[in-house]
């Protein structure tokens, strides 16, 4: 019988590590073209202010992605050591986006980077600009590779399973890579990274305004960032809205969770601004609600109509009693391989597999399953509420903060009034930490609103993790937050060292 | 499409250059990060070896992240297996690995000595760890690892991690720390100058005398322990899983391969050679050729082990039929093909760039050089 603790313990450690590594991805992502832009400028106009600029903001750059790089290997190893089953069930599939992230993008980024610190005397103005567009350009394919590997998770198209191997094999390569799902999340999440990137160069540029120090320089990155944090947040929303419209089609459960709907409605459904959900009554105990927007939104259209989370348990619990006859058929082919009814049964129930194998978090043999266990299931199967509820909506309302925000920066920045509005630049400065928060709850509501999966509609969570016992477990966590709080500690002193001294750090006799 | 038997060779033959890339290119940076605190006599001293390999080791270092990923990819039963049932020596490698990236990066932005030495360890330990653990791992390998599958294909690990530290294995750690540690060395000897390129000469040296002595050693040993083989097994050329076979146990027969195929034997002599090449030419100041020689020792001595092994990956002792191999544990037809394709095409990309990277940074490395870029560099 699998160990619920290690499962438990397992997901812990993966999302506190993963979150983790996600403080730093997103400024690397939008931070290196923040760089592109300012480098560019300099080798179009010469002027030297802008190779400062490059340089500076490139040594923040380098203490941000040194603990990318740190964490990221974890990410690597985590498949395999935490998620073993994971990892055999669908390395097939999984692993090939993560090799090619590796062989095109990582060896990328990972050379330019050393060539962007070292290289400023021995190539060509132009030919380090190309190393410092090499170097954005190898980590938003990165991003690319992993997010198209998370969208096979959240939607697995392109593959079958193989009772031989007892794995899903890949059957098609183009729609794994081109899965819509990808896309819009790629967008939404690299667009996350740009304004991550902008917000920090704003933020830290109105401190040296507030401050009256490097003036010019500060002006000019405050320009930058504010355009090109306003292109970055217009993108997020507008593929995150791509995203809501992806996952209403592939994920009804998650669309369902976070909007707190608990019933269907008729088409077009209304959208909850607020509410407060509860989960004993399967109700929520208030709510603020615009008539028809959840309908457009999700369908875009006014007639389809979305199920509630209650008709996603009823149409579940068919599909759980479904999916049990195919583990059972498949038992009894592994038995014998020539059994031409197991066969047949299997084929007919395929589909519905990974619900039957949901049972066996609550009886290790699906024979034993009772319409009680079903039920049970069938009520894992959507995930719990008020947590999505909340950090979806924390995530918008950031969104649009930020939104606004960078339209005040743009107008001060036309107008040359920085030092008018201090209580606005204080605002930008105070508002460093909202990107990551918004970040975090992105990612929140992806990885916990696919819940109880690990691969959508295939593959459980609660059979995914390792072998392992609870005690190994307790002793990697440990070793994680004791390593990982230290390099925070150490990292964020370093940044904040350096971000006050500001471009004079690059001078000799200072810091 | 090329047959599934054939794509799963080139898989193993694939898997071993990338193992292969990985001991060359970030060997060498893990050999100076060894070295660190016993060439570097101050703080420019040691600055200067970490600048011979700051543009660069981030770079190499992903020959290790896409080793991984393309075990991942193309032998997934591995992947899974190994990594969790050796959970805390994958573990004290990554947490090893951890101080490298900070090292690099940190260390130099604080003038406070204390701060330097702790992150010159770190350094230190972040090299030296590695190295001496996929000697450890690839030593058990021979012995075979304590793990079962079941008919789902869950695997169980039943050893502990002190087990791992056998004296086989350890000796097999010596091999890969003296290899990569020769990286190293002669690296520091061709791109460095003065009273620490004679240092590091005197350690190749002293290392590639370690390094056969503890390989031959290591044949030897093997030769009387009991090998695998594989009685009878499935259709290579479909699809099958590790169960689909019947394993026994012999003695010596690590060197069936070598029985069968004589001219496999000019393998390990390769390695003899490439040490010899560093003895003959390091003193003469031929550096680069000795980097070559030592480089070719990583070739030969990775291949020497991995044709012993052919075609298990990770033989299990405890349920010999349960063995990976590299004919059972691989991804399916499909995906091996699509990840041939992707090899073929970005591999040769990579070394390109690489190559660029190292003629743009090429020359040695001096005190000067340190002392006038105090701001700039690592």
């Amino acid at each position: 019988m699998i160990d619920s603790a290690v499962v438990d313990l397992s997901r812990l450690q993966f999302a506190a590590t993963a979150m983790y590594h996600f403080i730093f991805v997103p400024l690397t992502l939008g931070l290196s073209w923040i760089l592109v832009i300012m480098e560019s400028v300099y080798v179009m106009t010469g002027k030297a202010i802008y190779k400062e600029m490059t340089q500076f903001w490139g040594k923040l750059f380098g203490i941000n992605f040194a603990l990318g790089v740190t964490t990221g290997i974890t990410m690597e190893f985590q498949f395999g050591t935490n998620w073993a089953y994971y990892s055999h069930y669908v390395g097939d599939i999984f692993g090939a986006p993560l090799a090619i992230e590796g062989l095109m993008a990582f060896f990328l980024e990972s050379t330019m980077f050393g060539l962007f610190f070292f290289g400023w005397d021995r190539l060509s103005k132009r030919g380090h600009l190309a190393v410092t567009a090499l170097l954005a350009l190898g980590s938003n394919l990165s991003a690319i590779l992993i997010l198209i590997a998370n969208a096979w998770m959240q939607d697995p198209v392109g593959s079958a399973f193989n009772p031989i191997t007892m794995r899903m094999e890949l059957t098609d390569f183009a729609a794994l890579v081109l899965n819509p799902v990808a896309q819009s999340k790629f967008v939404h999440t690299v667009a996350a990274g740009y304004v991550t990137g902008a917000l920090f160069v704003l933020g830290i540029s109105a401190w040296y305004l507030l401050k009256n120090k490097h003036i010019e320089f500060a002006r000019r990155s405050f320009r930058i960032a504010a355009a090109f944090g306003i292109a970055g947040t217009l993108s997020v929303i507008v593929l995150g809205d791509e995203s809501g419209y992806a996952v209403s089609e592939s994920q009804k459960s998650k669309l369902a969770a976070i909007e707190a709907m608990w019933e269907t409605e008729p088409a077009p459904a209304g959208f909850n601004i607020v509410a407060w959900p509860n989960e004993e009554k399967q109700a929520n105990d208030w709510e603020i609600k615009v008539p028809f927007m959840l309908g457009l939104i999700a369908t875009r259209s006014i007639n389809k109509q979305l199920p509630g989370i209650q008709e996603i348990r009823a149409k579940n619990k068919e599909r759980i009693a479904s999916g049990v006859q195919a583990v059972i058929a498949l038992e009894d082919m592994r038995k014998n391989p020539e059994d031409k009814a197991a066969q047949e049964k299997f084929k007919a129930h395929e589909a519905d597999m990974g619900y039957g194998l949901l049972v066996k978090r609550h009886a290790e043999d699906v024979r034993q399953a009772t319409p009680e266990i079903i039920e049970k299931a069938a009520t894992d199967s959507v995930p719990r509420v008020a947590p999505l509820f909340w950090s979806f909506r924390i995530m918008v309302g950031l969104g649009f903060l930020m939104l606004g925000l960078f339209v005040a920066a743009i107008w001060l920045s036309i107008y040359n009034t920085h030092q008018k509005h201090p209580l606005l630049m204080k605002t930008f400065l105070w508002s460093l930490p909202a990107p990551w928060i918004a970040c975090m709850c992105g990612w929140f509501v992806a990885e916990y609103g696919r819940q109880p999966w690990t691969v959508f509609g295939m593959l459980p969570t609660h059979l995914s993790a390792s072998t392992l016992t609870s005690a190994s477990l307790w002793g990697s966590i440990a070793g994680f937050v004791g390593f990982y709080t230290l390099l925070l500690i150490v990292e964020m002193y370093l940044m904040f060292k350096y971000a006050r001294l500001g471009p004079t750090a690059l001078q000799p006799n200072n810091a | 499409m090329l047959d599934y038997a054939t794509l799963k060779l080139i898989w193993w033959l694939l898997v071993g250059v990338l193992l292969i890339g990985f001991t060359i290119m970030d060997g060498h940076d893990m050999g100076v990060g060894i070295l660190l605190n016993f060439l570097g006599k101050d703080d420019t001293e040691r600055r200067v070896m970490i600048n011979t390999i700051a543009p660069h080791w981030d770079g190499n270092q992903v020959w290790f992240i896409t080793a991984g990923g393309a075990i991942f990819a193309a032998w997934p039963f591995v992947y899974a297996t190994a990594f969790s049932g050796m959970y805390w020596a994958f573990l004290l490698v990554l947490f090893a690995l951890f101080f490298r990236p900070v090292g690099f990066e940190y260390r130099s932005k604080l003038p406070d000595p204390t701060w330097r030495k702790s992150w010159d360890w770190g350094l230190f330990a972040g090299s030296a760890v590695p190295a001496l653990v996929f000697g450890v791992a690839f030593g058990n390998l021979f012995l075979g690892v304590p793990f079962r599958l079941d008919d789902t294909m869950r695997s169980y690990y039943s050893g502990s991690f002190w087990a791992l530290l056998n004296p086989l294995a350890l000796l097999f750690g010596v091999v890969s720390l003296s290899l990569i540690t020769l990286q190293g060395a002669t690296f520091l000897a061709h791109r460095t100058d003065g009273d620490l390129q004679d240092r590091g000469k005197k350690a190749a040296q002293i290392v590639a005398v370690v390094l056969l002595v503890a390989f031959s050693l290591g044949g030897l040993w093997v030769s009387r322990i009991d090998g695998y083989v594989i009685q009878s097994i499935g259709d290579v050329g479909a699809s099958i899983n590790p169960l689909m076979k019947e394993v026994g146990r012999a003695p010596g027969a690590w060197f069936t391969n070598y029985g069968k195929h004589p001219v496999l034997w000019l393998v390990p002599a390769l390695a003899y050679l490439g040490g010899i090449i560093v003895l003959l030419t390091i003193r003469a100041g031929l550096t680069l050729l000795a980097f070559i020689g030592s480089s070719l020792a990583c070739v030969s001595v990775i291949l020497t082990a991995g044709i012993a092994l052919f075609p298990f990956v990770l033989p299990s002792s405890e349920m010999p039929k349960a063995s990976l191999t590299a004919w059972d544990a691989t991804s399916s037809h499909f995906t091996l093909n699509v990840m041939l394709w992707v090899a073929l095409i970005f591999t040769p990309i990579v070394v390109a760039y690489t190559g660029w990277a190292y003629r743009v940074m090429a020359g040695k490395v001096t005190r000067d050089f340190i002392v006038k870029n105090d701001k700039v560099v690592y």
